[in-house]
């Protein structure tokens, strides 16, 4: 009934087979480019690395750049007889190591890492000059080609920590991330790491027609299956150069962290850590021998302790507990609190240096009174308008917090640390349901649980400088062809009224200018209004960390400044000349001759003391 | 040259089996050559690909062993048991089944993995046979419903699985369907909507709409014509334009970006459309309602391509389907495949580099080389004359099993018959097709070639079921 039907289909079926042979016969008799023998030609992929994106200060000096360095491929299959002697000479390398690699290369071949037919790095990292001399001799050698890679150069010795460093991947990269293979290089830390995508560009492949003596015989198929390499995207920091440099150089022979921010901004304007290392150190092959010098090193120069380390922040601290103490209308403006030699209750002492008593709000943080904020941390969690030491402990943390304490800051650095603000289910852990405010009353100056990393107490310094705000810093100022994120182009606040933060910077104005006197006297910078306070953190390490948080100048800050001088005592001492050469070095591009001595006298002091 | 000597062998077809052997021993070695590693030069290994084959080759022989044994009215009897288990297994694979390449389709017990979507193939295929051997079986309302009915199942779980080309299999059995008398229509529109998809891609859905409204709008006022009611069918084309340019006027004039320039078209269709319509009814010329359904069929295809495309669609579909028209390039992503597949059986040339001498499809230039592209072993050992012949012995293949199918009494085994050869084909179809970048990359395997035990072992039982109910031929089967 239905008899042409058969036909029909039988017919669609021999149409689809038709097609079929025709398209084969185009592809595999008419069309001759794919032809290739395994005795005259063979194609070869050769890879195209990119040149990774540039990296540039604020002011548009280059920090980082690439250098050309050749890998000498093996294609083992296309291995002939060779002068082995003229190859050593042209490569610049002995027989022996001739030897050693091809023994290498025949294990990783019977371990299946290495095939004969396909390209493996026989040489890494081969000067331009011996590429050159190969690159003439080269068909002399079948089966040898050379591979451009680039390797960092750095224009500076410093920075190391900011900029971080590129490595070759592992096989955990190469499993989760198809883009890599075998050789590739990728960010291992800092912006190399964080910004890997933008740096890297793309790969790109051409397929070359070679012969069996391994000369490139032109583009396979006029190129129709190449790719371009893209270019990654040059980055431009936030950072100073100079000034990291200048930090650097101040901080040599310490050990602690200088970090510098731009509070109108949260641009990061220096990063200091130290101890710290020449970043060249761990470029191509010289990684593998200075790589396990660094980290075995005991002072840990590979550890950012900028962001990384956690101090408590001593007297510092004593500005966020007067604003908060403002803030919920437990501390007015002329609040007065005695201080006899510190606090004393009971039994209990906490001891305080000699100034005149009793003072109010602006002078407690000009003299950095330990009595002051005593008797003020004990008023606001001990206040009846929070119903309880627990609820007004969670009111204090909570304050404290939105200062970017206790939790990542979200700079655009990775492996930043969190530091550590304590909770009041914390204390019920630690002390039982039962604490009360005179138990937890370290914290009122800075010490007990509290722990900053430098970059947050920075942080805290610009929150000062911006009367109530910041944004969260970042080191990356702009991406060629790219925007920043835009966390960092929103503004944080704290829940503290604009008001508060002026009766805070008249008292850390005093610090440095008071004609009664004041612990920050040695920041003094003429015609900048330096506002600061100065911080000495007792520590289980040995002696008290020397530390300084400052901002200038005041009308519109232009810098806002902290400085960790580990084990060095009084901040006064260290921290606060370390800081205020940095400013006048930022601010006004010198240091005066008549603070000559104080640089000099930085410059000079050896303060490491050897961890055991 | 059947031997009638021994019962056992009685009336089986010769050539089918002698085609199916060449199949599966060329299908083997490719295999082979595909795994064989010029390096090593380990001629054979236990635990290699070529030798777990070599396994479910034994596996096959004895399953049709087992097949040849039962009596044929049993596989009616226990058709939809066949069919219902399978699915139980489709849903079983849903729930504990293995993810590779992104399907949930296997079942893995140890070394042997297991794809019960082969075995839904041999079900279906039973099942859709025996709705249509039924006395008296017409292509009415209830029929449609009922074979679309039993193919809606397999499909939706396999799209569950994430198994898109398995999924595609099932529009197959519309072709056994057509030789049992579904109307052509079915077939055209499918073609058609085809057309017009790949069109809308191409361009824009708004031309391709409006092209196949006018083509349409003219038959219409053909067929009014033809039938001396040329009144009507000018008042239809005088509807069209006139909704179309009002329709369009408002688009145009309001700006709304809600009101999409295509439904100027769609506006238009559906004036027209009303009035044929009526109109064909009170005139009495049928025809005029089928263009009407192929005016929709069409229009909403390109309506809907550019949505299904941007919205339905995975990313890496979307990709392979722009990689093959052309519209995006990326040989080294999602295009590798196909172009290291293209490169490695150009090289073959017309004699082939001869067996194991293959480099390309080797050292893993080609991924899936012995899976999904193994036809690029094929093509660059044995050149265009080993993809001649294996194409003229596909098509050989399907002829004969159509020709066997032909000669059958009972309807029963003339459908099943149908219905394996239409399977094998759109097997062959669709792999060798995408292989050679005539289709987009869809992974499903060419049968006795691509390496993987469940397809050799399916594919086997479907083809010796048919096998043995021709060996009844002359039986009335149902």
């Amino acid at each position: 009934m239905y008899d042409i039907r058969k036909v029909v289909i039988i017919g669609i079926m021999a149409f689809v087979s038709i097609a079929m042979l025709v398209r084969l016969f185009c592809v595999q008799i008419l069309d001759n480019s794919y032809k290739l023998t395994s005795e005259s030609n063979s194609r070869r992929k050769v890879v195209q690395y990119p040149s990774r994106g540039l990296i540039f200060d604020r002011n548009g000096k280059l920090l980082v750049s690439n250098q050309a360095v050749y890998d000498i491929m093996i294609v083992p299959r296309e291995v002939h007889e060779f002068d082995s002697v003229d190859f050593c000479n042209t490569v610049g390398i002995d027989m022996p190591t001739l030897r050693n690699q091809f023994k290498e290369l025949r294990l990783n071949i019977r371990r299946r890492r290495a095939s004969s037919y396909k390209p493996s790095v026989f040489l890494k990292q081969v000067s331009g000059e011996n590429f050159a001399a190969f690159q003439e001799k080269m068909f002399r050698f079948p089966g040898f080609y050379a591979q451009r890679r680039t390797l960092r150069k750095y224009e500076y010795p410093a920075a190391a920590h900011v900029l971080g460093y590129v490595g070759e991947v592992n096989e955990n990269i190469i499993k989760k991330n198809p883009y890599y293979v075998q050789g590739d290089y990728i960010g291992i830390s800092g912006i190399e790491s964080s910004f890997e995508e933008q740096l890297r560009g793309q790969k790109g492949v051409n397929y070359m027609m070679v012969d069996v003596l391994g000369r490139s015989k032109g583009e396979f198929r006029d190129g129709e299956f190449d790719t371009a390499a893209v270019s990654g995207q040059n980055l431009t920091l936030s950072l100073d150069i100079e000034l990291q440099r200048y930090g650097e150089q101040l901080m040599r022979g310490k050990t602690g962290s200088i970090v510098a921010i731009r509070p109108a901004t949260g641009e990061i304007l220096c990063m200091v850590s130290a101890p710290s290392y020449d970043p060249s150190l761990l470029i191509g092959r010289d990684r593998s021998v200075n790589f396990p010098k660094l980290s075995s090193d005991p002072l840990k120069p590979l550890f950012n302790r900028a962001i990384q380390a956690w101090y408590p922040p001593g007297s510092t601290f004593k500005t966020i507990n007067a604003l908060i103490g403002l803030q919920e209308g437990i501390l007015t403006e002329n609040s007065k609190y005695p201080c006899n030699h510190g606090y004393s209750i009971g039994s209990f002492h906490l001891g305080c240096h000699g100034h005149a008593s009793p003072l109010d709000l602006r002078q407690s943080i000009q003299h950095s009174c330990n009595g002051y904020y005593c008797y003020a941390l004990r008023a606001i969690l001990d206040a009846p308008k929070f119903g309880g030491v627990h609820n007004a402990f969670e009111v204090w943390k909570d304050h404290v917090v939105k200062f970017g304490l206790g939790y990542k800051l979200g700079i655009d650095i990775a492996n930043e640390n969190r530091g550590f603000i304590p909770n009041a289910a914390y204390y019920d852990k630690a002390k039982g349901r039962n604490w009360t405010s005179l138990g937890v009353i370290s914290l009122s100056i800075g010490q007990g649980e509290l722990l900053l990393t430098p970059i947050q107490l920075c942080n805290v310094a610009a929150t000062i400088a911006n009367k109530g705000w910041f944004y969260t810093p970042h080191v990356v100022h702009q991406i060629e062809n790219a925007e920043i994120d835009s966390i960092y182009r929103t503004k944080r606040y704290t829940e503290i009224d604009t008001a508060y933060f002026t009766l805070v910077q008249d008292g850390m104005e005093a610090a440095v200018w008071g004609a009664s006197g004041g612990t920050a006297h040695g920041a003094q910078i003429p015609g900048i209004k330096v506002c600061g306070k100065t911080g000495t953190a007792q520590n289980p390490h040995g002696k008290d960390h020397s530390i300084f948080m400052s901002f200038a100048p005041r009308e519109k800050p232009e810098i806002a400044i902290t400085v960790y001088v580990e084990n060095a005592g009084f901040g006064a001492t260290w921290a606060v000349p370390i800081g205020s050469l940095m400013i006048e070095k930022y601010l006004t591009g010198s240091i005066r001759p008549e603070r000559e001595w104080v640089e000099k006298r930085i410059l000079d002091a050896e303060l490491i003391t050897m961890p055991k | 040259m059947s031997n009638y000597s021994n019962p056992y062998h009685k009336g089986v077809d010769v050539t089918l089996v002698i085609l199916y052997l060449l199949l599966v021993v060329f299908g083997w070695m490719n295999i082979y050559a595909a795994n064989f590693n010029p390096e090593t030069k380990v001629f054979f290994s236990m635990d290699a690909e070529y030798f777990k084959q070599l396994m479910w080759v034994i596996v096959s022989f004895i399953s049709i062993g087992i097949i040849m044994l039962v009596d044929s009215k049993l596989f009616v009897e226990i058709a939809y048991i066949i069919f219902g288990f399978s699915i139980v297994m489709l849903v079983i694979v849903l729930l504990i089944g293995k993810e590779v390449n992104g399907a949930k389709s296997w079942f893995s017990l140890g070394p042997i993995s297991f794809q019960p979507v082969e075995f839904t193939k041999i079900g279906t295929a039973l099942v859709v046979s025996r709705i249509m051997s039924r006395y008296g079986f017409l292509f009415d309302m209830k029929s449609y419903v009922r074979l679309f009915g039993i193919l809606v199942i397999p499909i939706a779980l396999v799209l569950l699985q994430n198994d898109t080309g398995s999924a595609l299999i099932y529009f197959v059995f519309l072709l056994p369907m057509y030789r049992e008398g579904m109307t052509t229509h079915i077939l055209l529109i499918g073609v058609f909507c085809i057309i017009c998809a790949i069109a809308s891609l191409l361009s824009d859905s708004l031309i391709v709409m409006s092209v196949s409204l006018t083509i349409c709008a003219i038959i219409i006022w053909h067929m009014f014509n033809k039938k001396g009611a040329g009144i009507d069918g000018l008042i239809t084309l005088a509807i069209g334009i006139v909704v179309a340019a009002a329709f369009g006027a408002v688009v145009y004039l309001t700006g709304n970006p809600k009101l999409l320039p295509e439904y100027v078209p769609l506006a238009s269709a559906g004036a027209m459309s009303i009035f044929a319509f009526f109109r064909s009814i009170f005139r009495r010329i049928p025809e005029v309602k089928t263009i009407i359904v192929y005016l929709w069929a069409t229009i909403v295809i390109s309506f809907a391509t550019g949505y299904i495309f941007e919205n339905v669609l995975i990313e890496h579909q979307r990709t392979r389907i722009n990689i093959l028209f052309g519209v995006e390039e990326d040989p080294l992503g999602a295009g590798y495949n196909v172009n290291q597949s293209l490169i490695a059986i150009g090289s073959g040339g017309l004699t082939g580099k001869g067996f194991l001498e293959g480099t390309q499809t080797k050292l893993n230039f080609v991924p899936k080389q012995s899976t999904d592209f193994i036809f690029c072993t094929v093509g660059e050992e044995w050149g265009f004359i080993g993809t001649t012949a294996l194409i003229v012995v596909y098509l050989a293949f399907f002829i004969r099993i159509i020709m066997l199918a032909e000669k059958q009494h009972s309807v029963f085994s003339r459908v099943y018959g149908y219905c394996v050869a239409s399977i094998f084909f759109f097997h062959f179809a669709v792999n060798i097709c995408m292989t050679i970048g005539l289709m987009p990359v869809i992974g499903i395997p060419l049968p006795f070639f691509s390496y993987g035990g469940s397809s050799l072992w399916g594919f086997s039982m479907l083809l010796f079921i048919f096998i043995k109910l021709d060996t009844d031929r002359s039986e009335l089967i149902r």
